[in-house]
């Protein structure tokens, strides 16, 4: 054991320095996915470094990253939450329908966040109140939530969104820079800090990697793992309003299969599935790449689905290879 | 005085069994012998980073005896029986089997060759039916190559008759008791067509009635001309069935021979080894006022009618068997399970706890026994584990301050003696001594009042063991309050002021550290009066 | 008694509960109750039938095959194609060649799992995406219609054999064999070990991984056989066919008793769940609810099942005192 030969009066803090660290780090890998497809999209397509055309781009990703980032935090902690697409179809429905009923832009943020925070509340209720598994839960509230807009919508749409509401989907906040792009930016800070700055993230941290040991350590497990589902409802419910906003009209189909594209982007970005380990910073850049990825072969005219393969087998290899690599390296130790 | 009587009988059936059935001679001498072990081991060691399990020991097992293997936890009788089973590879050595040197690089490849176990823990199929979990794997087939279900009922229904068993060969294995599982386990064990039988302490779980059946069908194995490992901490068994012994300490063999030619009193120093005491850093504390006092706790399964105090600066030992409801009274005190009654007190108030974090407030701390399930969180550096439940310490406004979190894992790592590359290193990559250091540093990093440590040196190596020794012996003489579960002798002998021993959920004895044996303890976990000291049971 | 009885096992309880709804939809609408009605539903359940046998042996092993749906459009698309490429080749042929590529698929989702340790969860939602996005890859995006494809590969699933059309017969079959392999191979029995007890599976000589690869294989190919069986009923094939079904799947299983967790599940418990659906399917209509309420009812359902099933499961508590061991 090489830990027998250090002192044990002076166990210093750290082996390695800040950018050791961040150059070993699943980070810089993406940062140089991301940059290689940047590259390539540049030299691909002309049209592809117009700002406002980036621009454009970011809005195939904002509203599945904001959800990505609560949902992080439940992968890390050992769950998932796959009922986030019809929490925004339900929290859309909810607000369609109260402009129905003729309320103003105000009222249908409100809504919306309160539907989210509502959906989240039953799915933490069942998870951590019945002690109940995570993926059937949600694969059940799924259903719930979604089939709840079919029997409001039936085949119909909801329409009629009043002038100021358009601005959370459409708006801009600065030159090219969109709301949604600015809230993704800022929410990326707030989960990032919420993560890795705070008691409430090194708890997250602590329940993925062992539950019956953060218990056993003073965490307050159910809490934590009830705030998570609350946190993703709320983000679906936000999401819900940037979406709606965008589109000027709610479909029970509204964000159908994003719940798979979202918890793809989270597993690109660095996040363990099975839990306890993950960054914010990983799954920002999970979002670059995907939004990059879909906005580079929209331009060179690939449809939407090759570019699903795509994002399966990266899904897969960037998995994969880690464990191939380390099987490689241990083969030719011995 | 009835145990007495049956420990008389013990002996007595042991001079007749070695008269009737082994000629001593042949035993001892086996290469000359006509009767040859139905498996030997040579030289075997076994190494985990950090730990030597298992250093060159050697073991012969005959058909038609039951060879007794003693000794403490962590002595490394579990690690042979993993190798014997195919489940770990020996470092080195050799295992032979009818003259043959084989390897056992799966479960499979041990079941093969003929040797079978049935485990302490019983590591079979809740949800199958009984007679699933006997035959699974080598299940009779009809002419189709399907699984023929009348057969197999009838089958598994003649092999539980033969391991005693009355029940239903088609309920399914949850339904069943502890004791009635473990019938199953050794119903498999016959299923299989085995030559060598491990049996890992097979009574553990079993009344009084089951373990008399559970001889008979030793027995009866014995007669098939099986060679059978026993493994068991009561030595009234040891010297009812066995016919010869094994002892280990440390991972080292120690002694053997036949049952025959040694009394109780020379397992158990074999046994325990080093005069006890000596190496133990024990200082002399003046003990102070009760700090805890715990009155009439009980839970519906697990334990009932324990009270007791503990005062500052005192170590209290709790001595018992594996599975004597040590760990789950522990765990209730600190909220991890409700006792269904019972009072705490803490410095004369009392307390209401229903979770580790309102303990953890109070002052209580537990240090658990299964180090890598709760206590350790391998994938976290050792600076987060440490600072995990001090959280709320080191950090402002619950926004986390590294630097605190260093200084505090520095101090209590130091105070410790932890031997590690940095802090951030993760807690996975250090030994299991290092590891049970980060884990109790963790704790005390809480400051408590009173600490819980559950067998605070369980499967880690002598110099850890004595730093951790050292370390309790200070705390207490700084005014800790601290209770040690053990179950190894010497530890408690060497640790404690005072020693409870708990048995089948209930204190079997109290002893102040003036009056302590080693085998008034072993009596009173075994339930095994004596003459002498009738405080046992 | 009884009520124990039904509380103890999980199917019966369920087939209690699908008796319970037949006769509260036969009070007002007994046309609903008619043999040849009750046949129809079963007929229309066929197909989720067949799927839920392969996900439950999938989720016996604690393992998840979410690309089950994917699997299916690929291999319906395919059989259509080799159908309307060459018109005159056998309808068995053309089964044999779906299940064949549905096999494949579900070995190559086995083989991420078992050899590379992957996650069941993320290899499957990787490969649900890939396989579907082959289709596309396939066909440019095309539909093909029912013009294109000859009589006899239509005709075979709604072909009546005494009276019961053949996709009925086939998902009956494939019940039977799976109860055979389930309840009479070492190999079903071991899906039970591998998700019951893993670490006590390996004592018992079982290879965990190799199982599990075994369980994607059954799935894959029965996928396989329901790609045909889609493309063939509705008469048309297409990119996004099935899309969402997995979930479907998933649900039939769970609302079957069959446990997230591995072990515990069995194969009349996966039909039932699937007919509990496929009742409340049928049902709406005939009843005047809206259809679109059906995937609401199906959710409330999935719930309230994984809350019964917990309950069952619950694990009792150590027992030490020796007066408390009740057995």
């Amino acid at each position: 054991m090489a830990d027998a030969q250090i002192s044990p009066r002076n166990i210093p803090d750290r082996l390695e320095g800040r950018g050791v660290r961040l150059l070993k780090s699943w980070e810089a890998l993406l940062v140089v996915v991301a940059a290689a497809i940047f590259l390539g999209n540049s030299l691909a397509s002309p049209y592809f470094l117009d700002p406002w055309n980036l621009s454009d781009a970011t809005f195939n990703f904002t509203e599945k990253a904001m959800i990505a980032f609560a949902m992080a935090l439940v992968i890390i902690s050992g769950e998932i939450d796959l009922s986030v697409a019809s929490i925004i179809a339900f929290a859309s429905t909810a607000m369609g329908y109260a402009v129905q009923l003729g309320f103003d832009t105000p009222a249908l943020v409100a809504i919306g966040l309160g539907v989210g925070l509502l959906c989240g509340t039953v799915n933490g209720l069942l998870i951590t109140g019945l002690g109940l598994p995570s993926i059937v839960v949600t694969i059940g509230t799924m259903s719930l939530f979604r089939g709840l807009s079919f029997i409001v919508l039936g085949d119909q749409a909801f329409t009629g969104y009043p002038e100021s509401f358009a601005w959370f989907g459409q708006g801009y906040v600065w030159w090219v820079f969109s709301f949604e792009f600015a809230l993704f930016l800022l929410l990326a800070v707030i989960y990032g800090v919420l993560l890795h700055k705070t008691n409430f993230g090194r708890a997250v941290y602590a329940i993925g990697n062992n539950q019956t040991a953060a218990l056993f350590s003073g965490v307050r497990v159910a809490r934590v793992k009830f705030t998570l589902f609350l946190l993703t409802g709320l983000m679906a419910g936000l999401a819900s309003i940037c979406l709606t906003s965008r589109l000027g009209s709610t479909r029970p189909s509204i964000a159908l299969g994003w719940e798979l594209e979202i918890v793809t982007m989270v597993v690109l970005g660095g996040v363990n599935i099975l839990g306890g380990s993950g960054t914010i910073p990983g799954v920002v850049l999970a979002a670059l790449i995907m939004g990059m990825v879909t906005f580079g072969f929209g331009l060179l005219n690939v449809p939407g689905i090759v570019m699903s393969i795509f994002i399966g087998l990266l899904l897969i290899s960037v998995i994969a290879l880690p464990i191939l690599w380390q099987r490689a390296r241990r083969r030719l130790a011995h | 005085m009835r145990g007495f009587e049956k420990h008389l009988s013990a002996k007595t059936a042991a001079q007749m069994k070695r008269l009737k059935l082994v000629d001593p001679l042949l035993l001892q001498d086996t290469t000359t012998s006509r009767m040859k072990p139905a498996i030997t081991l040579e030289g075997i060691s076994k190494s985990f980073p950090g730990v030597r399990a298992l250093s060159d020991v050697s073991l012969a097992l005959y058909p038609g005896s039951v060879t007794a293997l003693i000794g403490e936890n962590g002595a490394g009788k579990s690690t042979l029986v993993k190798i014997l089973t195919g489940i770990y590879q020996p470092d080195s050595g050799v295992i032979r089997v009818a003259d043959e040197d084989v390897t056992f690089p799966t479960a499979l490849s041990a079941a093969r060759a003929g040797v079978t176990a049935i485990h302490q823990e019983t590591v079979l199929f809740d949800e199958l039916s009984v007679a699933e979990n006997i035959f699974l794997g080598h299940a009779p087939r009809n002419r189709f190559g399907l699984i023929d279900w009348k057969k197999l009922n009838a089958d598994a229904q003649a092999l539980l008759q033969r391991a005693g068993a009355d029940f239903d060969p088609t309920i399914r294995l949850r339904d069943l008791g502890i004791a009635k599982k473990h019938l199953v386990a050794i119903a498999r064990a016959l299923s299989v067509d085995a030559q060598v039988v491990i049996m890992d302490e097979p009574t553990a779980a079993l009344s009084h009635k089951e373990i008399h059946e559970l001889y008979a069908l030793i027995e009866r194995l014995k007669a098939d001309g099986k060679a059978i490992l026993f493994i068991s901490h009561k030595f009234d068994e040891i010297f009812r069935i066995a016919d010869r012994y094994t002892v280990f300490r440390d991972g080292t063999l120690v002694g053997e021979g036949l049952i025959a030619d040694v009394s109780q009193d020379d397992l158990v120093r074999m046994m325990v080894g080093r005069a006890v005491g000596s190496v133990y850093p024990k200082k002399a504390v003046a003990i102070g006022e009760p700090v805890l006092a715990v009155s009439g706790y009980r839970h519906p399964t697990e334990f009932e009618d324990i009270s007791f105090e503990l005062r500052r600066g005192e170590i209290l030992g709790f001595y018992g068997l594996v599975g004597a409801g040590r760990s789950e009274f522990m765990q209730s005190l600190i909220g991890i399970t409700r006792p269904s009654a019972g009072a705490v007190r803490l410095d004369g108030e009392v307390l209401v706890i229903r979770s580790p974090a309102e303990a953890i407030r109070a002052g209580i701390v537990y240090v658990p026994e299964e180090r890598g399930r709760q206590g350790a969180i391998i994938g976290m550096p050792i600076f987060q584990n440490v600072t995990l439940p001090s959280l709320s310490r080191t950090s402002r406004s619950g926004f986390l301050k590294l630097a605190n979190e260093f200084a505090l894992a520095r101090e209590y790592t130091a105070r410790l003696d932890l031997r590690a590359a940095s802090l951030d290193q993760d807690v996975g990559t250090l030994s299991g001594g290092n590891q049970q250091k980060v884990v109790i540093a963790k704790w005390l990093a809480t400051k408590p009042k009173v600490i819980i440590l559950d067998e605070p040196t369980k499967g880690i190596d002598i110099g850890s063991k004595a730093a951790v020794h050292a370390f309790m012996s200070e705390l207490a003489s700084q005014g800790l309050s601290v209770i040690m579960v053990s179950s190894e002798i010497p530890e408690i002998m060497g640790m404690s002021d005072r020693v409870i021993v708990m048995r089948e959920g209930r204190i079997a004895g109290r002893f102040d550290r003036a009056e302590l044996t080693a085998e008034k303890l072993v009596r009173a976990a075994a339930g095994i009066e004596t003459q002498v000291n009738g405080r046992a049971a | 008694m009884m009520a124990k009885l039904l509380l103890k096992n999980r199917e019966l309880l369920l087939l209690a509960a699908i008796a319970v709804l037949v006769a509260l939809i036969a009070l007002r609408f007994p046309a609903f109750v008619t043999v040849a009605n009750l046949a129809g539903v079963y007929n229309d359940t066929s197909i989720l039938v067949i799927l839920a046998l392969g996900q439950m042996a999938v989720i016996l092993t604690r393992c998840i095959d979410l690309s089950m749906a994917a699997n299916l459009a690929l291999c319906g698309m395919v059989a259509a194609m080799l159908n309307a490429a060459f018109p005159g080749l056998p309808i068995p042929l053309i089964i044999l060649a779906a299940m064949a590529l549905g096999a494949l698929l579900g070995t190559i989702n086995g083989a991420l799992v078992w050899k590379l340790d992957i996650p069941p969860i993320v290899v499957t939602l990787g490969t649900l995406t890939i396989y579907r996005g082959l289709i596309f890859l396939l066909t440019d995006g095309k539909w093909i219609n029912a013009h294109e494809m000859s009589d006899a590969f239509k005709a075979l699933p709604r072909l009546e054999l005494a009276g019961t059309p053949v996709l009925s017969w086939l998902s009956l079959l494939m019940i039977a064999l799976m109860v055979l392999v389930m309840g009479r191979t070492p190999l079903g029995r071991a899906f039970y070990a591998v998700g019951g007890n893993p670490h006590a599976a390996v004592y018992t000589g079982i290879d965990v991984g190799r199982t599990r690869f075994f369980a994607y294989c059954l799935s894959g190919t029965l996928a396989g056989l329901s790609g045909y069986l889609w493309v063939s009923r509705y008469a048309v094939a297409y990119v996004d066919i099935a899309a969402g079904f997995e979930l479907d799947i998933i649900a039939a299983c769970v609302i079957g008793g069959i446990s997230i967790a591995g072990g515990i599940g069995s194969v009349p418990g996966a039909v039932l769940g699937a007919l509990f659906l496929g009742v409340i399917k049928n049902a709406l209509p005939v009843i005047n609810i809206s259809p679109f309420a059906q995937m609401a009812i199906s959710g409330t359902v999935i719930i309230i099942a994984v809350a019964v099933n917990a309950r069952a499961e619950r694990r009792k508590g150590r027992v030490i005192l020796k007066k408390a061991e009740a057995v």
